[in-house]
């Protein structure tokens, strides 16, 4: 039986399972298992694989948790050790499934609704019809193609005209250690209307053991003057293989900054694609990559640069310890016509280990004059002598080592503005550090002394 | 500057177009075992020649055509191809250059190299290849003093063919591509240089490639071998005579510098581009590489280019010996429907090895520019440096720049840095200098000159000063 026949069988039988859909969301499945079976898993003679190999995943058999049977369920203990302490919104998935009980939508504010995607769909499917699947089709990867053809669960997040959400709304998905291997294909829907403004996170967290197969397709429309701030915080057991697409269309005007931090997983493949269909729309990406082990990392962003006036700005960080293997592609592409672009784009890596590697690929393509682009790549190690130099101070060899590492995170990790998702990365990537070095707290005490 | 004007000087004409009409021994059109029988035949080749072209020739036939590259155009038909093509005075080849055909020497002269006195002023040798055999050799008795083989390398199969056995292929191997596996079954002339140990070559070796009779595909071989020590400066030059019908010149250049040996390689590359609807022209799909096989050896490439409607091109270096050098300088030009995906590819497998690449775009009219390059550090390239910066330039609203750097780093004691910009010409430049009483084009000149400044210093004299004149005459007018 050949790879895809495997993932179509349980589709198959789980559409027996279902029971009667929609039309529209039937014809969709179709669509999306013929054009996965039609690709096929990509290979790395696929440019957009060419470092990447997902065979683990074609190979595997995984279950959808909705057919599993006998799971026990998640101890609150256990799932409040793996949430993030701060004050949010809360919606959660455990393996793929809506859990109400670890959810808190209690405090939702007026014109922000907040739903799971079964029950948006239960209470009118016509209106997520519409925006479901106009960003990502089942064209962009085969994992787009059977994420649409799964999909049953995932958040559809609404933003009125003018709402303001000042309380972050964290969308995370906890993967269990189960005894058959796991898959979930959980779809975010972000609809941002004019001049609103949120932060949404989605958070990849699981147990130690978890080696479950989820993968994720987010869509981002942002109306007019929107700004929305997307942090995606993969934190994923070592075991764990992740898939991940976010696409974003932005209006006149509006602003979407991403934090991609991937600090998890074995096998992990993020893709952010960003339109900017109309003058004024800026997008930032920042992103960390922390990899050791075996792990692998492979990021992929594109910037469309579709009209006028419009700004982008990338920093990506890499930092690449044991065997891991770390890879980046970061395209720009501004259209014919597109004038008055800037697009920055740069991508350093740090290689801690012999037999690490990393694979980088800055790409620009652009068809218009009046723009002013660059990116910059970059690939190196820590300098010994800063290092002997704290270590001439009195700090521990593994603490410099820590701290410098950190600090060459810091271009992107100064602009995280949530501490709970900054201490996260800095306890990874640094180890635990003494009291006096956390650099959230240097920032908070260093903002107080500004104030004063 | 009026919009006008500058449309009629983007709509120039290729001055360097013309033909001379010299008959030519052209095979008819097509390509089978029978035509390489016949090359290897009419170039005199041992058997043991004939064997390797019809094993690349098999290879050639199971590949397929790459289509990787960002380019756009039809599908090449070879068999209608024309794979041989001689000047007919062939066996009473002239002994100086007062034999040579006048005919041939005009050519010359309208290229503005008048060659005889460039050679004598100069102190260069010229093995200069009219279509594809090589007419004239020149400075050979002086070479021969020194111990430097400077001849065609169908001499070489000839009459050095344990050199030929031992490095033909072994840098670029037959089957290493689609257009070096047609190379290899169907080469007709080239360049062979030999420097034998601890010689450093006494002149500048260079080489003039035409394309000339109508519908053949120029396919040179070109292998350069350093010995210990040796070092030798190449340079390779190229015009084309207008004409409609596509040409097609798949070329592959091999060199090989064993230990401290130094290789530097430069081209200036005019052929014709085509015309303003991308007619005609030339399509150049070229293998070069370079083996840094010995320690401490170094291979540097040097390239301006300028012409051809599709450029297709790669100078490599593979850095094998410890503490062994590559570099790459390029300056691409295009304009009107031009085509070019170039750029190089640095492969560090040795320890302390080093690399730098600076690569300039500038694109005008309808062209579309690209650079790819890969820099790949191997796990034992303890060390191992690279530096690379690609910029581009882009002139008029319907030009495309692209970058397509490939960075494969499997060493943490590598360090490795990319940068590159794509801008057009600042406007706050132009109005400074023509504040100061300099005109637009002159402005446009001397802005052009100074991006690409880092690379034409790279060039031998007589090559920079040709160059700059080039990117003149390649741009004049398109900016506004």
């Amino acid at each position: 039986m050949s790879d895809e026949q495997t993932f179509l069988d349980a589709l198959s039988a789980r559409g027996t399972r279902r029971g009667a859909e929609p039309t529209w969301i039937a014809a969709r499945r179709q669509a999306g298992a013929a054009r996965f079976e039609a690709l096929g898993f990509p290979t790395r003679r696929d440019e957009a694989f060419k470092y990447t190999d997902v065979r683990t995943i074609a190979r595997g058999d995984f279950t959808l948790a909705q057919d599993a049977q006998d799971l026990a369920p998640l101890s609150p203990a256990t799932a409040a050790a793996l949430t993030l302490p701060l004050e949010a919104l809360r919606l959660t998935f455990v393996d793929g499934i809506f859990a109400p009980e670890l959810s808190d939508l209690a405090a939702l504010p007026a014109g922000v609704s907040v739903e799971p995607l079964s029950e948006a769909l239960a209470d009118n499917h016509e209106a997520v019809g519409g925006a479901l699947g106009r960003l990502a089709g089942v064209d962009f990867s085969p994992f787009t193609a059977l994420n649409t053809a799964f999909a049953e669960e995932g958040a559809v997040i609404r933003l009125a005209p003018g709402s303001v959400v000042e309380t972050p709304i964290l969308v995370q998905f906890l993967s269990r250690a189960n005894a058959t291997p796991l898959m979930s294909h959980p779809r975010v829907l972000i609809e941002a209307g004019a001049r609103s403004q949120a932060t949404v996170i989605e958070h990849q967290v699981g147990e130690e053991e978890a080696a479950n197969f989820s993968n994720l397709v987010s869509e981002v429309m942002l109306e007019r003057g929107a700004i929305l701030t997307h942090y995606k915080l993969q934190e994923a057991s070592l075991k764990d293989l992740h898939v991940s697409s976010l696409h974003i269309d932005q209006g006149r005007d509006s602003r979407f900054t991403s934090f991609n931090l991937n600090l998890g997983g074995s096998l992990v493949r993020n893709d952010i694609v960003a339109d900017l269909n109309a003058q004024g729309a800026e997008t930032n990406y920042y992103g960390l990559f922390f990899a050791q082990g075996r792990q692998h990392v492979d990021n992929h962003t594109l910037v469309n640069h579709n009209a006028p006036h419009t700004f982008s700005n990338e920093n990506y960080k890499g930092i690449l310890g044991d065997r891991a293997h770390g890879v980046f592609n970061g395209k720009v592409v501004v259209r014919r016509d597109s004038q008055k672009i800037e697009a920055h784009q740069s991508n350093a890596n740090l290689l801690l280990s012999d037999r690490a590697e990393i694979d980088t690929k800055p790409e620009l393509e652009i068809y218009a004059d009046d723009v002013k682009c660059s990116h910059g790549a970059t690939t190196g190690q820590l300098d010994e002598e800063a290092i002997f130099a704290l270590r001439a101070r009195g700090i521990g060899e593994e603490t410099a080592r820590g701290l410098l590492t950190l600090a060459f995170a810091g271009e992107v990790m100064e602009q995280v503005v949530l501490d709970a998702v900054a201490e996260r990365v800095e306890r990874t990537v640094a180890g635990k550090l003494p009291e006096r070095f956390n650099l959230a707290g240097l920032v908070e005490v260093a903002a107080a002394l500004d104030e004063e | 500057m009026a919009s006008e004007e500058m449309e009629q000087l983007v709509r120039r004409e290729y001055t360097q177009g013309f033909v001379t009409d010299i008959e030519s021994d052209t095979m008819p059109p097509g390509l089978d075992e029978n035509t390489i029988a016949f090359i290897s035949k009419k170039k005199g080749e041992p058997e043991w020649m004939l064997e390797w072209r019809l094993k690349a020739y098999h290879q050639w036939l199971k590949m397929t055509s790459p289509s990787w590259a960002h380019l756009d155009y039809p599908p090449i038909d070879y068999q209608a191809i024309s794979y041989y093509s001689a000047p007919k005075k062939d066996e009473d080849r002239p002994q100086s250059l007062d034999e040579v055909d006048p005919k041939l020497l005009e050519t010359y002269e309208k290229l503005g190299i008048p060659l005889h006195e460039r050679a004598a002023l100069a102190g260069v040798a010229v093995d200069a290849v009219f279509d594809s055999v090589s007419v004239t050799t020149t400075f050979k008795d002086k070479l021969a003093e020194a111990g430097v083989i400077f001849c065609s390398i169908s001499e070489a199969i000839r009459d050095y063919p344990e050199l030929i056995k031992q490095y033909l292929g072994s840098v670029v191997p037959a089957a290493d591509n689609y257009f070096a596996a047609l190379n290899s079954a169907v080469f007709t002339d080239g360049s062979f240089v030999f420097v034998p140990e601890g010689v450093t070559c006494p002149m500048e070796l260079s080489t003039y490639f035409r394309i000339n009779a109508a519908n053949t595909g120029q396919f040179e071989r070109t292998l350069i071998i350093c010995e210990k020590q040796a070092q030798v400066s190449y340079l390779e030059g190229c015009t084309a005579p207008q004409r409609d019908e596509n040409q097609l010149h798949a070329a592959v250049v091999e060199l090989v510098a064993l230990e401290d040996a130094y290789i530097k390689y430069s081209t200036v590359q005019n052929w014709y581009p085509g015309d303003e609807d991308g007619k005609g022209g030339i399509y150049n799909f070229v293998t070069k590489r370079g083996d840094c096989r010995g320690d401490r050896s170094r291979i540097s490439w040097t390239q301006v280019e300028t012409g051809s409607a599709i450029t297709w091109k790669y100078p490599s270096c593979v850095l094998r010996g410890r503490d062994s050098i590559g570099e790459f300088y390029s300056v691409a030009v295009t304009n009107g429907r031009q085509q070019a995906d170039t750029g190089t590819k640095m492969i560090h497998i040795g320890e302390g090895t080093r690399s730098s690449i600076i690569s300039k775009g500038i694109s005008a009219g309808r062209s579309n520019q690209s650079y790819r390059g890969l820099v790949k550090i191997g796990p034992r390239a303890k060390g191992a440096r690279n530096f690379t910066q690609c910029d581009s330039l882009l002139i008029g609203d319907q030009c495309g720049a692209h970058t397509f750097p490939y960075q494969e780093i499997g060493n943490s004691s590598a360090t490795v840095e990319h940068e590159a910009t794509t801008s057009k010409i600042g406007e706050d430049q132009l109005f400074y200098c023509q504040s100061r009483g300099i005109s637009e084009e002159d402005a446009v000149s001397m802005i052009v000159n100074g991006f690409c400044k880092d690379v034409f210093q790279e060039l031998p004299m007589e090559f920079a000063v040709e160059a700059e004149a080039l990117l003149n005459v390649t741009l004049e007018g398109a900016v506004g």
